[in-house]
């Protein structure tokens, strides 16, 4: 592969002259594939920089989880001189990661669940009955994707508080629910409308309930647009930062995101940044380790809603 | 009508729908509502204040600093993430033609393994990202100025967050870090279904590919761009925003508030200030705002749809 540049109108090559246009030096084909390969090396130099650029704050947060205080702050590049295991097991422990994820599995799980059954209950019963304020319901589900958050924020903490739900896990679960059904039923409301109707009414002659039709038929030839709008939802909840900071404020009910955030602003945790390095990408792994399993469903989960 | 059509429709409806009204909808009606009147948010007393907190907020010099943050972060950060990833998307996909006894069009080789690994930080939490690169900002022993040293630019050792000047910038950094992958994703599968006679054409015409690119793909691909930056512009006015600037800039917003945003400051008000009827307001400002800003994205971005 040739690595130099070559000038903007590549000098003219005996018989390509004939299609000689000043415009348009890719017109001729000889030089054409000059082009092509210079462009390929610019083309792959850039994309190697940005994946470089992509993998490597990654690889240096790995690298410091391993070290001792010292040398994070000596020599922030050089690799570690062991690996310093111990600053995982004080995270995990002393700096109560354990904690924080267990109560961002119990969240994140009954607030998945709770999710998928509500969205798509209210998302069938939108696409496929005809009742007055249909469009409404659905127009009011859907509107609530373009507001800002933070607005209904500020009311929210005294509703939740009111409630008597601030501070728990269950509390913070029916917040996440609600806030996850605008796409979740915009979602799956297309996705019911794309199903064939044939099969479920089959099964209302055989006699099967409305309910029993759902839950047997319908559910069951939904689950890959389940699964889209699950692996969307999943990585949102369990990335959430905004409503647990405002609705959950008690130190032994916080979720990952601000358990660490927590650790490396408060003096509680106080200089051991190889504990908290270690605990960040612990914090990390999880999501990265399943992205790469399910790479395929997590990119279709996450673009099916800005496709269309 | 069918027996007990009513009421599988209420059964079905009376549970999402009652959640989302309770969490979502009434605490945005009551946030208008309150912005009128003069609650602390400590006390439940308050008073009909009319629009004493409107005009307040028009004389609130940070109010005004909030807003020009927040519309560079709805504006500069979509081109910029938009402009990159439409670059590598191209260049994946279509960027590796001219390769010998290949196909006419084709992406760079190795263009699967960009994808996914572009697509990395999309996966893991705004938070953690933004606690990551506060420590690799660091002035004195974080990983950028220590590789700046290591390549022998001793002298330039910028104080990043701690610079009001570059401060916000390096906040955006991080969320276009972060958010590209998703877009080169998105745009990709736009891409892939562009028909590859259409390239061809534009081949044998002797297109170039920043031809082939302005004339074929972004036409073909507008609608997806479009709705990506408005997708881009709401994210940035509200959540990602928030996170960024909240974990990354210590104080009240950045050194001499040069990074707050409007989400920012409706928290501070409310949950930091005891200013919660002030807070709603600011967060009126940011729903006009956010819907302004999508109408004339939309407005400004209507083509005629090209059919192929």
């Amino acid at each position: 592969m040739k690595t130099t540049e070559t000038p903007a109108t590549p000098p003219a090559e005996s018989g390509a002259t004939v299609y000689k246009t000043d415009q348009d030096p890719a017109a001729r084909r000889p030089s054409g594939q000059r082009e092509g390969t210079v462009l390929n090396v610019f083309s792959h130099g850039v994309l190697v920089i940005w994946a470089i650029m992509v993998v490597m704050p990654l690889v240096w947060a790995v690298m410091t989880s391993f070290k001792d205080d010292g040398s994070i702050f000596g020599s922030p590049w050089s690799l570690p001189d062991r690996l310093h295991f111990d600053n995982w097991a004080r995270a995990w422990t002393d700096a109560h990661m354990s904690d924080y994820f267990l109560n961002t599995v119990l969240v994140v799980g009954g607030s998945l669940v709770g999710t998928l059954v509500l969205g798509s209950m209210a998302a069938y019963v939108l696409a496929r009955f005809d009742f007055p304020g249909n469009r409404f319901i659905y127009y009011l589900f859907v509107g609530g994707m373009s507001f800002p958050v933070m607005l209904a924020l500020v009311p929210l903490f005294y509703v939740v508080n009111n409630m008597g739900l601030l501070n728990t896990i269950h509390g913070l679960i029916l917040v996440y629910i609600a806030y996850s059904l605008p796409f979740t039923v915009f979602f799956l409301t297309a996705f019911f409308r794309t199903l064939p109707t044939s099969v479920a009414e089959a099964a209302f002659v055989d006699g099967a309930s409305h309910t029993r039709t759902f839950f047997q038929v319908m559910l069951p030839m939904a689950k890959p647009g389940l699964i889209s709008v699950g692996i969307f939802n999943f990585l949102g909840q369990w990335n959430q930062y905004m409503l647990p900071t405002v609705l959950n404020t008690d130190p032994d009910k916080k979720v990952l995101t601000q358990g660490l955030v927590q650790l490396a602003v408060s003096q509680g945790y106080k200089g051991d940044w190889s504990g908290l390095f270690a605990g960040l990408v612990m914090a990390m792994l999880p999501v990265l380790a399943a992205y790469i399993v399910f790479q395929r469903q997590v990119v279709q989960g996450l673009t099916a809603g800005a496709l269309k | 009508m069918r027996h007990g059509k009513y009421r599988f429709i209420v059964g079905f409806l009376a549970l999402p729908l009652g959640l989302y009204a309770l969490f979502v909808v009434w605490p945005f009606i009551q946030s208008i509502y309150y912005s009128f009147t003069d609650w602390t948010g400590l006390s439940p007393d308050f008073q009909m204040v009319g629009f004493d907190n409107y005009e307040r907020m028009l004389d609130d010099d940070i109010f005004w600093k909030s807003l020009w943050h927040s519309l560079l972060f709805a504006l500069v950060l979509p081109v910029l993430t938009l402009g990159l990833a439409l670059f590598f998307a191209f260049m994946i996909n279509v960027g590796g033609r001219r390769r010998k006894g290949g196909p006419a069009i084709s992406g760079v080789r190795g263009s699967a393994f960009y994808k996914i690994v572009y697509f990395f930080p999309q996966v893991l939490s705004i938070a953690i990202v933004s606690l990551l690169f506060a420590f690799a900002y660091n002035p004195d022993s974080g990983a950028i100025n220590s590789l700046l040293r290591g390549i022998g630019l001793d002298g330039v050792q910028p104080l990043w967050l701690g610079d009001p000047g570059l401060a916000l910038w390096c906040v955006m950094a991080v969320l276009v870090w972060s958010t590209v992958g998703f877009f080169v994703v998105l745009f990709s599968a736009g891409m892939a279904s562009i028909p590859a006679e259409l390239y061809e054409a534009a081949l044998l015409d002797g297109a170039s590919r920043a031809t082939t690119f302005f004339r074929v793909t972004l036409p073909l691909l507008w609608d997806t761009v479009q709705s990506g930056w408005v997708y881009m512009g709401i994210l940035a006015l509200g959540a990602e925003s928030f996170a960024v600037v909240q974990i990354m800039t210590t104080g009240p917003g950045g050194p001499d508030y040069s990074t707050t945003v409007m989400v920012l400051y409706v928290y501070q008000k409310a949950f930091r200030d005891g200013q919660a009827a002030y807070a709603t307001t600011i967060g009126v400002a940011l729903l006009i705002v956010t819907l302004a800003f999508a109408a004339i994205v939309m407005r400004l971005g209507r083509r005629e749809r090209l059919e192929f």
